[in-house]
Formats: structure tokens, C-alpha cells, sequence
């Protein structure tokens, strides 16, 4: 009975999506204000009533009703409470629920209040919204069904919805349980930080496409979506971080990207946003670039779309694929219909785009931006042929190949280098007008700095060249922003007359965006001295040692002492435990306990490893599961990873300088100006 | 500029998209001709490629009721086919076959090895019957291993660039069985291992 | 009378031939140690699991790919370089096991393409800004479109007041 009342309420919303576009298109042909909201108020309907059928599914998989194929496929007995609620995203029947879920969140909360200023996009938001919401919860109601239960007839088992004639419910003891290499906090996090990420970005979207429609083609369209854009990435950020995270602890193999085609498909679009939070200030300040604009949003949203579709049709084998289902070709066809129609409206509004004014200086500040952009685009050419190549491969030869780190790194360090060089010199330069001489002047200091320090790098601790040039690059970047900090508050100081912290902090709180933006620009230099680190100088050594023997890395010294072996019975799991002595350079350090839990429902092994982190290094050792385990006999992996920890730190501040980025301006003046530009009545701004 | 703006607002209010799009296509709007092309042929291209990969994805290239194409068989050192160390499939026409694809490292290819060896001295002095293995992504020594500890004597071969896998098996899995008739038409596929001598000589019954 | 040794000299030459000969041979045989973890690593992280999805050789924890780097060991202590090995992997397993396609045929496209990109990328972009730029006098940028710059444009003048 549950079942089918999460069923049906599902079914409902579809029906309700469908008419809120119809609604909304019949209210904008025919101006019709009492239409538009009614296709308001039934998007706003969606809400409250997918909350209703996934609040079911959850309750369904905690109470486990293994009649529930969903529920039998990623749940069991044995797993905690908390991941049987996050096990909702766990498989694809759930995730897509949860994708509806998100999305009809993110357009009521655009849409709750009442527009009056901006009235005219209002319906093409809604038919972009809800069309998307159709399509996802088509998807569930009619193939990816989570709520279909077992049904056994004649001996077999099928599952489906509906009880076929004569059948009988069929309920399994216990359920296959979600994959143990997902039962980890970062899993609970990383796709719903993604999801989010993604579902964010279908709201810039659709105020892109209302505005092609609407033919309202000035920056209204992007001023209403600012902070929505900022938001999207920051979780699509975040998500990244994340499952780079998750990988790093869970998955064994001491690193935290393996450009999979499908992480790649996630960072597509965080590309393109990237490219794009920069090429609308350039929009803002100068008015240039509002085709370009609109091509960075289409694209991003269509990567997004794209990236989806790729990590659950089959197409491309990754660690990541879900398994592959009937929803491929309605992907496809989506895809398709996204792809064609946002380039049409495009083309037909691309003389509506054209510039406002000229840019003055190849080295002015939008020029700097353009060159920024291009790097991103750049970047990614490489990662979305890599992910085509195989593909094309197939076709054109019949044979499978494999794009790894060796293709996406040599083509993309350069690019990458390029765009921290930037970062170091665009800060610098002035909109509408820079020269070799202002911008020489403004730099020359950082950039000696930042030699002298590499080449105390190079005396004290490496001569490999990547590394150098990197450490100069980080340096340069850190220097350079941090003079900005630096100038702006002593300026202000003599100005204002206070203190040099509160100059600082009130230079920094009636700027936010600018001083944000600089923040997330010093995190990613902290995240790059990490990927530094572990990329260029991380050792490895692996051992089989008996008890009470040793293996030594760089300075460490690791002595084999103790393994014991247990059953949990409670979370079906046995627990194979090794104890190790750790010493460096002679000191006695402490132990580490790496360890392999072996999951007796889906029969599969996840190992832990021993984790000794400073900010200095990682010691990482992992007892291998391929090996039997024993005192006579124990095979360990070891890692040292240089400076990785910057990495984690980094993206720490990177929150915080987004959050700070985001947080509305404070200065007085600035919101009177504000409420002088906006119109009295309140608009689907924030 | 404004007035183009407020012209396009009245006339092409959102009621006209459509033929708007259309329009559009058709170079009047200010894009240039060469660089739609290049747009549309690009993206028609994309969704090309992506629709046939997914279409691989779902579909292996033989199936059921169709001829199986043609593949080299390359075959182990003393587990040829009439003395021959390398042939085709099709060498084989006039014949049933039944190719296995098995594999060293396969827990459940275990189960079902002694009832394929079995079932092959049955059939192998009939003469119209092949049994052929075939070795999916595996090592010379693990094979070898494999092979006698089974005591198999059916032609075995590796498969090769995993050639063989990919025409066949849609699964990629291990172990799977094919059966191909006398005119090279695939007629039926077995993925798993077999649980009896009887169950795979039905098959081959009702396909002789 | 004097004393000799019981063999003339040039069977002592013979056996001190002899001698060296298998003291070649037993030092040879001390050399073909078996490899370390490490080195099959090394050739194994280069190498992707044929079975497994998008799984480098060195960490994939399956039985195949256990076999697959004990075959890589033999191979190793027979003397085979990391290009023989990796040739002997494309030709068993197709070359998908390689970390990046062969470099010859239809595959030359797949290294070739990005950087055309790239360059018509910045070929494109070049030619726009010209197109955009003026060739007029630089002048000092007078227009502060926003608050905010107006703000720092009046700092930049504090700055140059004081230098």
C-alpha cells in the first residue's frame, strides 16, 4: 500500500509538470496573467509533492521493505540507519528521484515570490523548469521506477509496479546492501554536493533562454541569476573536492583523480562555469560579450545534461557507471532537444547580442578575462576529446581504446600554468586600459619574490623543472594578490584614518566579490602546492614483510607488529586488522592500523588505509586484499605524499572565500545605489 | 537599435519562436551562413557519435538469429582442431559449434568444466559437432593450469586483442556459451555456467 | 727429485678454463633474481586492468589482475624491457590496456586534434580583439562604471599621492 501511494504521488507531479508548461506557454502567447500563475502555483505544487513521495522511499528503505526492488538493491540489515536515508541516492531509480526532488526546490524558491518587474520571463523560467522536472520524473514513473515491488509467479521472480495476474508479493530476507566502497561520509555528501551543483546551474539556464525568448537580451537576466551561478558552482566545487576526497580514503590507490571519464563529465561543466563567472564580470563592467555569455551558460547546462547522461546510459565504461538501463535513448533524445533548441533560439537572437562599447587595450583587464576564457575552453577541448575519443574509436577502427593521466596532463599542465599566470597579472591590470609599462611597474616586486623563493627551492629541494616552474607560478599568484589586500587597506588607511585591520576589513566588506573572488584565487594556490606535491613527488614502495619486519620509504620506517581478524556480525562485516609501528628518521612515531573490511551481502572488499597526515606530508600504507593476510605473511602498500594536505586545507578556504564572495555588500551607499537602480517593487532577485 | 529591440518584442513575442528558429537557420539573422553549417553539422555529428555508442552499448554485433561475422582463431599449443594452428569460423561452416568463452581467473568457468569436457566426448567422434574455447583476457601459465586441471581437450584458443569478446558478447562476462549451426547462424546464447551434461546437449539438439 | 703437480699444464689451463666458464654461469643465474613488487609496479601502473573499468594494473584488486602482474614478474626476470611487456600486453588484450593509445594509423588523429583546436581557439580570439580594439591614443581610463571602482580608482590616486 505504501508503495503505491509513493507511486501514485509521483505520478501526480509529472501530470501536474506537464501542465505547469503548458500553462505557462499558453499564459505567454496569450499574455494571459491569470495563466502564468496558475503555472506558477503548479510548479510550486511539485515541491511539497515530491517531498511526499521520497519522504515514502525513505521510508520504505530504513524499515526495510525488501519487497521493494529499489530497497532489496541498495539496502540491508546490516547498514546503519543514516545510510539507509542516503542510500536514496544510492542507486538510479533513487537518484533520479532526488534530482527531481532538488530541482523543484531550486525553481520554487526563484519562483515563490510574486514577480512583478521581470513578470515577462517568468513563464519561459517555468516551461524550462518544469519541463526539466517532466523528464526526470517521467523517467522514474514510467522506467526507472523505485517503488516497484517483487512479484513471484510459476517460480520467478519478476519486479514491477502492478501485480501481474495471479502473482503473489515476494519478499526477500534481506536486501543486497549499497556497494562498500560507497558506505563512507564523503558518499553521503559528494553527490548530493554534485546534484546540487548540477540542478543549480538548469535555473541561470533557464533565465538565459527566457531572455533569448523575451528577446530581453541586456544583463538583466544575468544580475537576477548571479548568486544562483555562484552557488551552483560553489557546490559543483565542492563535489568535486569531495569525491576527490572519498577516492583518496577509500579507494586504495593513494590518489585522488584518476581522470575517469565520468569525473571528467563532472568537471566539464565546472569548466565552463568558471569561464563564465569571469566573462559576466566583463559583461557587467563593459558590456562586451553578451553572445559569448550566452554560449558559456547553454554550453555549461548542456554539459551538465550531457555529463549525466553519460555516467548512466553505458555509453562509457568508468569505475563510476551506473549499470546501464532502458534510459539511455531518452537521454539521447533529451539531449538532442536541449542541444537544438538552445542553439536556434541562439542563432536567432545573435544580432540582439552585439556589443555596447569597444575594448580599448589588448592588455586590459577584459582582455586578460578573454584570454582566461580561452584557457578554460582550452581545457576543456582536451577532457571532452578525451571522453568522445573512445567513442570515436569504436566507430572508425572497432577497437577499444583508454585515454589516461598521461593524454590529460601533458595537454592540460601548460593550460593550467597559463591560467595561474594569469591569475597573477589580470588583478593588476585596469578595465579599459592597461599597458606593458603599468602592469611591469604594478608586478616587477612579486616577480622577483617569487624567483628568490624558487630558487630557494631549488637549492634546498628539487631541481625538476614542473616543480620549479609551479612554486614560481604559486608564488607569483599569492604575492601578487596579496599586495592587492595589502595596497587597498593602507590606501584606505590614510584615507579614512583607522587601523590597518579595520581598513582591511572594511576595504574587504564593501567589496565583497572582488576581495572574495581574491581569497578563492590565494585557496586554489594552497590547493595547487598540494596537487604539486603528491603529483610530482610521491613515493611508493610495496612489500610482502613477516611479523616484526620492516620496510622503509624517504624517511619513514614501518615495522610489521601485529594483525588480528573478527567478525561483526551486526553490520555483516569480518575485519581484517594489521598494526604497524611507525618511525621516522629513528623517532617512534606511533602505529597505524590499515585495514580490510570485508562485506559478506555483496561479498566485496574495501580497504582502509593507515593514514599519518601533517601538513608537511601524508603517510599512507594500505594492506592489500589481493594477498592473504597472516603473521607469517602480510603485504603492504606504502605511500608518502608530499604537501597533500594543502590540497584539503585549500579547498577550505576556497569555501570560505566563496561564501564571503556570495554574502551581500554591506556598504550603505552601495544599497541605496542599488534600490536607486532596481524598481521599487521586488523582482526575482534574492 | 532600441527600436529594432522593441520591434522584435512586438512582432516576434515568444508566439513566433518557432518560425523564428526557422528563420534563423535560414541565415537572414546575422550569423554567417558558413559558420551555421559548421554549428549545426558539428552538433548533428556529436548526437551521431554519442547515439552510436550508446546503440553499441546495448546491442553486441551478433545476434540471435543473425550470421555471426567472422573471427581468427589463433589456437593453444595441443588444443588445435584437426592439427591446424590457425583458422577462421567460418573454416568451420557445415558444422555446430559451440564456442564457450571461459577464462583462468572465472570461479563459476569452474562449475561447468567438466560438464563441457564431457559433453564434447560425446559429440567429438560424431564429427559434426566443434566444441571451441575461447580464453578471455587471461596468461599463458593461468590457462595452461586451468586446461589440466580440467583435463580439456576441446580446441581452445586465446582471444586475442579480445576480439572474439567483443563481436560476440554483449555481457563482456565470463563464462558465456554461443551456439552457431551449420550455416553460421548464431541460434542461441548461454550466459553463466551450465548446471548439466543434459542441458547443453538439448541445445545442441534442437539446433543439429 | 723435484716435486710436480699431478696434471700437466695444459690441462690445468683446461680446467682453469673450465672454471671461469661456470663461474660466468653461476653469477648469471644470481642475477635473474626474481623482481620486486616495485618494479612490476612500476610497469603495472602504466597499464590499465582488461577487465576491470578504468582501473590502473598496479592497484586492481581481482584475481586476473593478481596473474597479470605475476606475469608481468616472469617477463621481467626473463629479461623483457617495459616496451616488450607492453607490446606483448596489446597484442593478448587489445590496446586498451595501454594508458594512452598507440601512436600510429587512425590514432595519430586523437593526439593531433586538441592543439588544432586550441590554435584555431586562439586564432579566433586574436582576430576578434582586433576587431574590437581601437587604434586611437591610449588615454588614461576615466569611466568608473560602479561604485566600487570608483572606490578603488580614488585609492589608487591615495597611493600615488604618497609615493
Amino acid at each position: 500500500m505504501i508503495p503505491e501511494f509513493g507511486y501514485g504521488v509521483l505520478a501526480v507531479s509529472f501530470f501536474v509538470a506537464l501542465y505547469s508548461v503548458g500553462a505557462a506557454v499558453y499564459g505567454a502567447q496569450k499574455k494571459s496573467l491569470a495563466m502564468i500563475e496558475s503555472a506558477r502555483r503548479a510548479m510550486l505544487l511539485l515541491f511539497p509533492l515530491i517531498t511526499i513521495s521520497a519522504a515514502t522511499l525513505i521510508y520504505l528503505l530504513v524499515n526495510d521493505h525488501y519487497e521493494v526492488s529499489f530497497v532489496y538493491e541498495v539496502t540491508s540489515r546490516s547498514m546503519p540507519t543514516y545510510l539507509k536515508v542516503t542510500a536514496w541516492w544510492g542507486g538510479q531509480a533513487g537518484s533520479l528521484v532526488f534530482w527531481s526532488w532538488l530541482l523543484s526546490a531550486f525553481a520554487s524558491a526563484v519562483t515563490i515570490r510574486k514577480w512583478e518587474r521581470d513578470i515577462e520571463f517568468l513563464p519561459w523560467v517555468i516551461v524550462v523548469a518544469s519541463l526539466t522536472a517532466a523528464f526526470f520524473l517521467g523517467l522514474t514513473v514510467f522506467y526507472e521506477n523505485p517503488f516497484m515491488r517483487f512479484w513471484s509467479m510459476n517460480g520467478s521472480v519478476e519486479p514491477s509496479m502492478f501485480p501481474p495476474a495471479g502473482a503473489t508479493l515476494f519478499t526477500p530476507q534481506d536486501g543486497r546492501g549499497l556497494n562498500p566502497l560507497l558506505r563512507h561520509p564523503g558518499m553521503v555528501i559528494h553527490p548530493p554536493m554534485l546534484y546540487l551543483g548540477f540542478v543549480s546551474f538548469v535555473i541561470p539556464y533557464a533565465f538565459a533562454i527566457a531572455a533569448l525568448i523575451t528577446g530581453r537580451t541586456d544583463d538583466r537576466w544575468i544580475r537576477l541569476t548571479r548568486r544562483w551561478t555562484l552557488w551552483a558552482w560553489l557546490f559543483l566545487s565542492f563535489g568535486l573536492v569531495l569525491g576527490g576526497r572519498w577516492a583518496y580514503d577509500v579507494l586504495g590507490w593513494g590518489g585522488y583523480w584518476g581522470w575517469d571519464p565520468v569525473e571528467i563529465a563532472a568537471f566539464m561543466p565546472w569548466l565552463t562555469g568558471t569561464a563564465f563567472l569571469h566573462s559576466v564580470m566583463i559583461q557587467e563592467k563593459r558590456g562586451l560579450l553578451k553572445q559569448w555569455n550566452m554560449i558559456l551558460i547553454i554550453l555549461t547546462y548542456a554539459l551538465v545534461i550531457f555529463g549525466t547522461f553519460l555516467t548512466r546510459s553505458g555509453v562509457l565504461s568508468s569505475v563510476h557507471a551506473f549499470a546501464e538501463s532502458a534510459i539511455g535513448p531518452l537521454f539521447f533524445a533529451f539531449i538532442g532537444l536541449t542541444f537544438i533548441s538552445s542553439i536556434a533560439l541562439l542563432i536567432w537572437r545573435w544580432p540582439l547580442l552585439r556589443a555596447e562599447t569597444e575594448m580599448k587595450s589588448m592588455l586590459s583587464r577584459e582582455a586578460l578575462f578573454l584570454l582566461n576564457n580561452l584557457l578554460f575552453m582550452s581545457v576543456l577541448v582536451v577532457c571532452f576529446w578525451g571522453v568522445v575519443s573512445p567513442l570515436m574509436s569504436e566507430l572508425f577502427t572497432n577497437q577499444k581504446i583508454t585515454l589516461g593521466p598521461p593524454f590529460y596532463e601533458r595537454a592540460t599542465a601548460p593550460l593550467f600554468a597559463g591560467l595561474m599566470l594569469l591569475m597573477g597579472i589580470a588583478p593588476l591590470s585596469a578595465w579599459g586600459h592597461s599597458t606593458i609599462q603599468t602592469l611591469g611597474r604594478a608586478l616587477w616586486k612579486s616577480a622577483l619574490v617569487a624567483a628568490a623563493v624558487t630558487a630557494v627551492a631549488y637549492f634546498t629541494y628539487t631541481s625538476n623543472l614542473i616543480a620549479l616552474i609551479g612554486f614560481f607560478l604559486i608564488a607569483f599568484v599569492v604575492l601578487v594578490t596579496a599586495q592587492e589586500f595589502w595596497r587597498g587597506a593602507r590606501a584606505r588607511q590614510s584615507a579614512q584614518h583607522e587601523n590597518f585591520f579595520v581598513a582591511l576589513t572594511r576595504l574587504m566588506g564593501r567589496n565583497r566579490r572582488r576581495y572574495g573572488g581574491y581569497i578563492i584565487h590565494i585557496s586554489m594556490m594552497m590547493m595547487a602546492i598540494g596537487i604539486l606535491g603528491i603529483e610530482i613527488f610521491q613515493a611508493e614502495t610495496q612489500n610482502t614483510l613477516k611479523q616484526g619486519e620492516s620496510l622503509t620509504l624517504e624517511n619513514y620506517t614501518i615495522t610489521y607488529r601485529e594483525i588480528a581478524s573478527w567478525d561483526n556480525n551486526g553490520a555483516g562485516v569480518n575485519y581484517t586488522r594489521a598494526v604497524i609501528d611507525v618511525q621516522e628518521n629513528g623517532v617512534y612515531l606511533g602505529k597505524l592500523t590499515p585495514r580490510i573490511d570485508y562485506y559478506f551481502d555483496s561479498q566485496q572488499n574495501m580497504t582502509i588505509p593507515g593514514q599519518r597526515s601533517t601538513m608537511r606530508d601524508d603517510l599512507y600504507v594500505l594492506l592489500v586484499d589481493w594477498q592473504p593476510a597472516s603473521a607469517d605473511g602480510a603485504t603492504f602498500k606504502v605511500f608518502v605524499n608530499p604537501l597533500v594536505n594543502w590540497l584539503w586545507v585549500g579547498s577550505f578556504a576556497f569555501l570560505a572565500g566563496v561564501l564571503f564572495a556570495a554574502w551581500p555588500d554591506k556598504d550603505p551607499a552601495e544599497e541605496r545605489s542599488h534600490t536607486r537602480q532596481v524598481a521599487k517593487q521586488p523582482s526575482a532577485a534574492d | 537599435m532600441t527600436e529594432e529591440k522593441s520591434e522584435l518584442q512586438n512582432n516576434k513575442s515568444s508566439t513566433d519562436f518557432a518560425t523564428g528558429a526557422v528563420v534563423g537557420a535560414t541565415a537572414v539573422v546575422g550569423v554567417a551562413l558558413w559558420i551555421q553549417i559548421v554549428i549545426w553539422v558539428f552538433i548533428v555529428g556529436l548526437l551521431a557519435l554519442v547515439g552510436f555508442g550508446l546503440q553499441r552499448a546495448r546491442n553486441p554485433m551478433a545476434e540471435v538469429g543473425k550470421p555471426v561475422p567472422d573471427f581468427d582463431l589463433v589456437y593453444y599449443e595441443g588444443y588445435q582442431y584437426n592439427d591446424t594452428p590457425q583458422m577462421k569460423l567460418s573454416d568451420l561452416r557445415g558444422k555446430v559449434v559451440v564456442v564457450n568463452i571461459w577464462a583462468s581467473w572465472c570461479k563459476p568457468c569452474e562449475q561447468e568444466a567438466p560438464d563441457l569436457e564431457e559433453a564434447w566426448q560425446l559429440y567429438k567422434d560424431g564429427g559434426d559437432v566443434v566444441f571451441v574455447g575461447v580464453d578471455y583476457v587471461d596468461t599463458p601459465a593461468g590457462a595452461n593450469e586451468y586446461l589440466t586441471k580440467f583435463g580439456i581437450t576441446f580446441p581452445n584458443a586465446p582471444d586475442l586483442q579480445s576480439n572474439i569478446s567483443s563481436i560476440l558478447n554483449r555481457q563482456m562476462g565470463v563464462p558465456e556459451t554461443y551456439f552457431i549451426d551449420r550455416e553460421g547462424i548464431l541460434r542461441q546464447v548461454k550466459i553463466g555456467p551450465f548446471t548439466s551434461v543434459e542441458e547443453i546437449q538439448s541445445i545442441i539438439e534442437g539446433i543439429k | 727429485m723435484k716435486r710436480q703437480l699431478p696434471i700437466s699444464n695444459s690441462q690445468l689451463l683446461f680446467v682453469a678454463l673450465l672454471a671461469l666458464i661456470f663461474a660466468n654461469f653461476t653469477s648469471a643465474a644470481a642475477q635473474t633474481r626474481v623482481p620486486t613488487d616495485d618494479e612490476v609496479n612500476a610497469i603495472a601502473r602504466k597499464l590499465y586492468c582488461p577487465v576491470c573499468e578504468s582501473t590502473p594494473l598496479d592497484v586492481c584488486p581481482t584475481e586476473a589482475c593478481h596473474q597479470w602482474r605475476e606475469q608481468i614478474r616472469s617477463m621481467l626476470s626473463e629479461g623483457k624491457t617495459e616496451d616488450e611487456i607492453f607490446q606483448y600486453f596489446e597484442q593478448q588484450y587489445g590496446a586498451r590496456v595501454l594508458a594512452e593509445p598507440p601512436k600510429k594509423g587512425f590514432f595519430w588523429l586523437i593526439y593531433l586534434i586538441p592543439p588544432v583546436i586550441i590554435l584555431a581557439g586562439a586564432v579566433i580570439l586574436l582576430r576578434s580583439m582586433k576587431e574590437w580594439t581601437t587604434k586611437t591614443e591610449p588615454v588614461e581610463s576615466s569611466e568608473t562604471p560602479a561604485a566600487q571602482d570608483d572606490y578603488l580608482a580614488r585609492m589608487e590616486e591615495e597611493l600615488k599621492k604618497q609615493k
